[in-house]
């Protein structure tokens, strides 16, 4: 029941986003939009329980969520046999690189500043594994 | 046979086909993944795609009838967006703290992945609009969809891109995390999720539960970051 009434929060901050996007012709997507005022909707404490249920469902499976776009593959066959080893290259080689600069870039801005190490912090309320 | 040919093509138009193929197709995926240990390979997104591609190729059933029944699991995929609001106010202490370490490598990285992107298409010659749709590649799909249409690239060609992009992150994330000799696991989980997104973040998620925290805090600060500055960005660009 707490998911269930978590994700009709989500859709309907969702549904505020978008029309919060449409009606001010805003560059943000609607869901995103959904994200900030989920942000600042998680100060009221009666709502954190319901979200995290949700929320938890949603993300463990996020990967599912991803496939029928993916299947859209076979509507773009001809596009991808025409540049299909260019766009890979293109693809892999980007995806290495934004991996590689924000890993690095990260690691340089960490190791400057005398914080604790990386990963104290992130033991708090967290059940994915 | 007549009668089984006629099941089928019933079958195949009902909104129920989609949607069983779809769940049955992930949970066998879900579950090879599992028993093979968590393998980069044999990564779950990558060979659902793979198995239901080719059973619609094999019986000719169009993508639209496909999409009937896989559309409920799509339509979760909003949800799913505002619902990364959630990984990131968890870490709100750790975001506080570290928060500018973590939006410039945010921002540094997203800008390397899209600008390399950019290049190396232009470089190996693909067309104007193609191009477009490869920009928000990094952003998780149904983002990456918006903002490809306001670039004025092709909707459906950004979400392709953007699941490849994320399987491909998720494949080959170890192997180039150990040869820079990255080993936190927050930097390693941070980076995934910035260049590979949503599937990037399920892989983190699987391997190390601060890998996957952060991969969550770096999906949500990228949508905001992308879909704020790279309409932005293309204005100034042309």
């Amino acid at each position: 029941m707490q998911a269930l009434r978590g994700l009709a929060f989500l859709l309907l901050l969702q549904a505020l986003g978008e029309a919060l996007a449409r009606g001010f012709s805003l560059p943000l997507p609607g869901p995103v939009l959904g994200l900030v005022l989920l942000l600042a909707a998680l100060r009221v404490p009666a709502l954190r329980a319901p979200v995290a249920a949700a929320a938890d469902a949603l993300l463990t499976h996020l990967s599912l969520l991803f496939v029928p776009v993916g299947v859209g593959v076979i509507t773009h066959l001809a596009v991808l046999s025409q540049y299909g080893l260019k766009l890979l290259l293109a693809i892999v080689l980007s995806t290495w690189i934004g991996m590689a600069v924000t890993a690095l870039v990260l690691r340089a801005l960490l190791a400057r500043s005398p914080e604790t190490p990386a990963g104290d912090d992130a033991g708090e309320g967290d059940t994915h594994g | 046979m007549a009668d089984f040919v006629q099941l089928w093509v019933y079958m195949a138009s009902t909104p129920l086909f989609g949607l069983t193929a779809t769940l049955v197709t992930y949970v066998s995926a879900q579950a090879m993944y599992a028993r093979l240990d968590h393998a980069p390979w044999a990564n779950p997104v990558l060979w659902s795609v793979l198995m239901l591609g080719v059973l619609l190729l094999l019986t000719r059933t169009p993508y639209p009838a496909y999409f009937a029944g896989a559309q409920f699991v799509h339509a979760l995929l909003g949800p799913a967006v505002v619902a990364l609001g959630w990984p990131l106010w968890q870490r709100r202490e750790a975001l506080r703290r570290r928060g500018v370490a973590l939006v410039v490598a945010a921002l540094a990285g997203g800008a390397a992945a899209a600008l390399s992107a950019l290049a190396l298409g232009w470089v190996l010659g693909l067309p104007a609009d193609v191009l477009r749709s490869l920009a928000p590649k990094s952003v998780t799909a149904p983002v990456a969809m918006g903002i490809a249409e306001r670039l004025n690239g092709i909707p459906a060609l950004a979400a392709l891109f953007a699941v490849l992009t994320g399987m491909v992150g998720a494949l080959s994330a170890k192997y180039l995390f150990d040869a820079l000799g990255v080993r936190d696991w927050a930097v390693r989980g941070f980076a995934l999720g910035t260049a590979a997104h949503g599937i990037g973040a399920a892989r983190a998620l699987q391997v190390h539960p601060d890998a996957g925290a952060y991969a969550g805090m770096a999906l949500g600060l990228q949508v905001l970051l992308a879909a704020l500055l790279m309409p932005l960005a293309a204005r100034f660009i042309g």
